[in-house]
């Protein structure tokens, strides 16, 4: 077993570049049902267009990126109200069921064949990200190859890592400001009791929809991250599991915290990670016996390890790594 | 004083709610006078709580117009009919469980800069939430509940969430306080403190209408009682008067409760 490899490549891989957009697709989240208890299983709808409404403006139209920022903002803040509008004034499982089939729909019309022209169907679109390139190129890392530990990063890699924990600090301390603020207070009172809200003349349908608005953004700046370090934008990587697994970071590090999702994201990506490697060379030189698991199986093998391991975390501290007991002893109505 | 005319906060007209087959409230005509404590009472499914909710926008009624302090409140919604100062509490006492008592009160407070999405990121709306701390100290302090301003509200008793509910309240500064069943649930003790409390509420000038069982309580405050029986008004006047009404006492005991059945021969 190459111990040193497993260690770095786990660390490694909860830091980069992937996880920071992962992380802020789980602080949108947060927003949602953290902060308010909008229950948005269409986090990764979000992300979807935070990575194809960058890529296929700058692709397809050779359009500057700071303008194909502006519509991944417009798109996600239209996608957020066309969810809102129906939904908003309902039960909160109605929200849950149109947000999980409407992310689908998004991903599903982003590989069809019909549509291949605009956004590569299977393939995906790729060749977006030049300038970011050239950024790294002419300010920052250039091509060099860069040693942790064992573990090798290039330059344009670490520049994306840079670059996305740069954005989740920044994300992550204006969502601090706004939390605190008397915004922030009607959120979490929507969340208790919104007829209670309501009742103390607060216009719950109006602060719901910005919460789903704003969280829908900053899951689609979580798109733009992904999309970037990898160079490539892939309908397939935002299928339901990856909303599952930022609702698991969410709790893991804790609901309705500012540091929950950063924490969680760490966790998460490390236990995934190091679970893999452990296994990937268990099974490479047979270590365990191969009716338990073999190279063929070892992937979702991985699965139920981490996710035992992810139960028990939940089942001895189920307030997450940031959350407070003593609000969670009130949760049960 | 017996020449002027009487000033009326609340007027509904042919108020109508159904609910598939049954009609839960049929109120033909009802006033609410200003400034005074009045009861609303009524047996079980009178339909009381439904037509509070239909008062406060919580519920829409097949038909019926209502007004308020001289606005009409047709179609009104839940937010709106807070902020024209008709403020309600609820059966089921809510308290805002994992917010601190002084967060729930703070909350309360309307017209708040900090409310808006973009000034939120600023601390432009300091100076108005330290006047609304210093408001919401002198609720806590007259109902008693300053020392558990940092306490989570879920970890409040049941009559002290009744106090914070009405509290937080009034941090809205209503001109009606509409509650709903203010003594349900609260020891013999609290019962005491909490008319008073109400009381204070008519003596500061506020219109109290609330919804109540229990008859001894509703005899020692209420300046108007009104009856609810079956969705409709079956009668009002003093608690005197409604005390020794044969309808009322029929509605809530039936016609014949003093007739022997004779199931002992």
């Amino acid at each position: 077993m190459n111990w040193s490899l497993i260690f770095f490549n786990s660390i490694y891989t909860a830091i980069s570049a992937a996880s920071a957009g992962y992380c802020l697709i789980a602080v949108g989240l947060n927003v949602h049902a953290g902060y308010t208890g909008l229950l948005n299983f269409g986090q990764a709808g979000f992300a979807a267009i935070g990575a194809y409404a960058l890529a296929v403006p700058i692709v397809e139209f050779g359009w500057p990126w700071w303008l194909a920022l502006i519509v991944v903002l417009v798109c996600s803040v239209l996608f957020a109200v066309l969810l809102g509008l129906p939904t908003l004034r309902l039960r909160a499982d109605y929200l849950a069921i149109v947000t999980i089939a409407a992310a689908e729909i998004i991903r599903i019309v982003l590989r069809s064949v019909r549509f291949t022209w605009l956004t590569g169907g299977s393939d995906g679109v790729n060749g977006f990200t030049s300038t970011f390139e050239g950024w790294n190129r002419d300010y920052f890392f250039g091509d060099r190859i860069f040693k942790f530990g064992a573990q090798s990063i290039d330059g344009y890699r670490l520049f994306m890592m840079l670059v996305g924990w740069l954005l989740v600090a920044i994300v992550s301390f204006l969502l601090w400001r706004l939390m605190r603020s008397p915004w922030g207070r009607v959120l979490r009172s929507i969340r208790e009791d919104e007829d209670a809200a309501r009742s103390l003349g607060k216009n719950v349908f109006a602060f719901k929809m910005q919460s789903l608005v704003l969280g829908g953004v900053i899951g689609s700046i979580g798109g733009v991250v992904f999309a970037l370090q990898q160079q490539s934008a892939q309908s397939d990587q935002f299928r339901t599991n990856l909303t599952f697994f930022a609702y698991t970071i969410v709790v893991l590090g804790g609901l309705a915290r500012i540091l929950g999702p950063i924490a969680g994201t760490l966790i998460f990506y490390f236990v995934m990670q190091l679970t893999d490697n452990l296994l990937d060379q268990a099974t490479r030189n047979e270590t365990l016996p191969t009716w338990l698991v073999d190279s063929g199986n070892y992937a979702q093998v991985k699965f139920i390890v981490a996710g035992i391991g992810l139960s028990l975390l939940v089942i001895f501290r189920p307030q997450g790594i940031f959350g407070d007991r003593k609000e969670q002893a009130f949760d049960v109505r | 004083m017996s020449d002027s005319p009487i000033d009326y906060i609340l007027e509904a007209n042919a108020v109508r709610r159904t609910f598939g087959g049954l009609t839960a409230v049929d109120v033909e005509h009802l006033q609410v006078q200003r400034n005074k404590i009045t009861a609303l009472i009524g047996p079980n499914g009178a339909g009381k709580t439904t037509f509070f909710n239909l008062l406060t926008g919580f519920d829409e009624p097949n038909q019926g117009n209502w007004t308020f302090d001289g606005h009409d409140m047709q179609g009104i919604a839940p937010h709106v009919a807070a902020r024209m100062g008709m403020v309600r509490t609820f059966q089921l006492t809510k308290a805002l469980s994992r917010m601190s008592v002084m967060e729930n009160m703070l909350l309360g407070a309307s017209g708040q800069k900090g409310e808006r999405f973009f000034a939120g990121f600023g601390g432009g709306w300091r100076q108005q939430e330290r006047e609304n701390a210093t408001r919401a100290e002198g609720l806590l302090d007259r109902f008693k509940l300053a020392h558990m301003r940092d306490e989570l509200a879920g970890g409040l008793s049941g009559g002290q969430r009744k106090l914070l509910e009405m509290a937080r309240a009034l941090m809205t500064e209503p001109k009606m306080v509409m509650l709903d069943e203010p003594m349900a649930g609260v020891n013999p003790a609290l019962k005491q403190s909490l008319l008073e409390h109400i009381k204070l509420l008519r003596d500061e000038g506020r219109t109290v209408l609330f919804v109540e069982h229990d008859m001894d309580m509703v005899r020692e405050i209420s300046d108007w009682v009104v009856v609810m029986a079956e969705g409709q008004v079956i009668a009002q006047g003093t608690a005197d008067e409604i005390g020794a009404d044969q309808r009322v006492i029929d509605a809530y005991l039936g016609a014949r409760h003093d007739i022997d059945l004779g199931g002992g021969q």
